[in-house]
């Protein structure tokens, strides 16, 4: 599985907009590059970013080959209420990794 | 002694002591330590918020992730770094050291040869290869402690070979174009080469994240890069050579604050 | 004539050594062109569709730090509530080998319509981003960013 990175409050007063920040290691190898023997580098590409926050979906990100490796992004919600902050990356064979934090609000 | 003469000599005695490691084996420093630039000061403003703002530097991929490896049962005794070694902050300010010469091992060591080292001798596990993902997140998690202390290693007694073989090395010229790190690094620092800045070499912020590898890359693979920049053979990663020259480097960066995992082009 | 350019600030064209190059990373693909980006755009929003310059920000360098990976931030101002919000933000290019570069969906649990990635730019060109609102209406923007080739060979 790749390593994750997420940036969230782990708490937030209820009706506050908060900002998530998730890194994923991954290649995003666009299949345009060639090895040093002229062969090409296969795709390999993260396709799909979820956040879903007590069980709702409050964020999507549908990635394609321009995205940078290590694909990186900041997205804000509001805190709503106490519960998981799911998070899902699918790349392009339908693998998902799969992170979660709480957040608690008051 | 007066109290006015003690203080001028208790200054004087603090400034040829801060100095001294300036002026190490008689060696007249190339770039005065005012003009001192860490590579930082060469790269984007957008580059350089990447890498001061932990929450978005890419470099903190691998820093998490050797924090995991640091808890991780290794090896025949299934030991982990933290049982012999506690919580990484404990390992604050050694970083700032290296390289350092092992009198026991009889040799010179970077930060990755001691992770190799203690790896290998001491979990009794497999050996961690240059480059490799969980040597490049240990290395970043170690030197990331010291983020933000200057970098201060000692060139003098057993370590002065090694820093005269790399201070050689430094100033000889290389490969099909012919020429040496101090011919780009210290006469040519700020002048353009393309469309780039060319910078003064530092190695203040090793493993680095490079856009141009777009991935987390050691010091090795950066000067392995110099040495093909100039149309060079380049030495193994962890040659002596290498080590040499890391250790030369080291000390011309005396006072430069650590930055890993820093951001560079 | 390159459009877009022409907003160029003075320190880019004192650099003299701006090199207006093709990078490694593309391989032998052939760029893309402003006609399959425009494809591209009609597929995804419509053949057609009515796009209004205005509302959206975006914010990318004006000179790239290297093409493989450039920081990219985009705002819209809106209240994000149930009745009037952005319900997605689009990404072309007009000179990558795919014209999609990356989508984000939103909605009244944003808060705000801020978001922050990094993509890769194959060449100096324009990235245009449109933002669809819930009322069904599109909204676009546009940054010009200067992509050179790296200095030194870098093979390891």
């Amino acid at each position: 599985m790749p390593a994750t990175r997420i940036v969230a409050p782990a708490k937030a007063r209820k009706g506050e907009v908060i900002e998530i920040k998730t890194l994923i290691n991954h290649p995003q190898e666009t299949g345009f590059r060639r090895d040093n023997v002229g062969r090409a580098i296969p795709r390999d590409i993260i396709t799909r970013f979820t956040c879903t926050y007590a069980g709702e979906e409050v964020f999507r990100m549908d990635l394609f080959t321009g995205v940078a490796a290590n694909p990186f992004v900041a997205f804000t919600t509001i805190a709503t209420e106490t519960g998981d902050l799911v998070f899902e990356w699918t790349d392009q064979h339908g693998t998902v990794t799969r992170e979660q934090a709480r957040i608690v609000v008051t | 002694m007066t109290s006015r003469r003690r203080q001028r000599f208790a200054v004087l005695a603090g400034l040829a002591l801060g100095l001294a490691p300036l002026l190490v084996a008689g060696q007249e420093r190339a770039i005065a330590p005012s003009d001192l630039r860490s590579g930082r000061e060469f790269v984007s403003p957008e580059t350089q918020a990447q890498q001061d703002d932990l929450t978005v530097n890419p470099g903190m991929l691998w820093v998490e992730q050797g924090e995991k490896l640091w808890r991780e049962a290794a090896g025949e005794a299934g030991q982990s770094c933290a049982a012999c070694h506690g919580e990484p902050s404990r390992l604050k300010g050694v970083a700032a050291r290296y390289p350092v010469y092992d009198a026991k091992l009889g040799r010179l060591l970077n930060l990755e040869g001691r992770i190799q080292h203690c790896r290998a001798e001491r979990q009794k596990a497999d050996p961690l290869a240059y480059e490799s993902q969980p040597l490049l997140a240990l290395t970043a998690l170690v030197a990331h402690q010291s983020r933000g202390l200057p970098m201060s290693v000692a060139v003098d007694g057993p370590a002065q070979p090694f820093f005269e073989t790399g201070r050689a090395l430094y100033h000889e010229r290389q490969g099909q174009l012919d020429l040496s790190c101090t011919q780009c690094h210290d006469e040519s620092w700020g002048k353009r080469l393309r469309a780039e800045r060319i910078s003064q070499g530092h190695a203040n912020g090793f493993p680095i994240y490079r856009l141009e590898w777009q991935t987390l890359g050691s010091l090795h693979r950066r000067l392995r890069a110099c040495f093909q920049g100039v149309r060079a053979e380049p030495p193994a990663s962890g040659a002596p050579e290498l080590l040499a020259l890391e250790l030369y480097l080291a000390w011309r960066a005396h006072g430069l604050p650590i930055e890993t995992p820093a951001v560079r082009r | 004539m390159r459009r877009g350019l022409e907003g160029m600030s003075r320190r880019t064209l004192l650099a003299g050594t701006v090199g207006i190059l093709v990078l490694p990373l593309i391989g032998d693909r052939a760029l893309a062109t402003p006609d399959s980006m425009a494809e591209a755009m009609d597929e995804v929003l419509g053949k057609g569709a009515r796009i209004k310059p205005g509302r959206v920000k975006i914010e990318l360098p004006e000179l790239a730090e290297n093409g493989n990976s450039v920081p990219l931030k985009l705002s819209v101002e809106s209240p994000m509530t149930a009745a009037d919000h952005v319900k997605a933000l689009y990404v072309f290019s007009e000179r990558n080998p795919v014209s999609n570069v990356v989508r984000f969906h939103l909605g009244p649990r944003s808060g705000a319509a801020r978001v922050q990635t990094s993509i890769r730019l194959a060449a100096t060109q324009r990235i245009t981003a449109v933002a669809r609102m819930s009322d069904g209406s599109l909204w676009s923007g546009t940054a010009d960013v200067i992509v050179t080739q790296a200095a030194c060979l870098d093979e390891t």
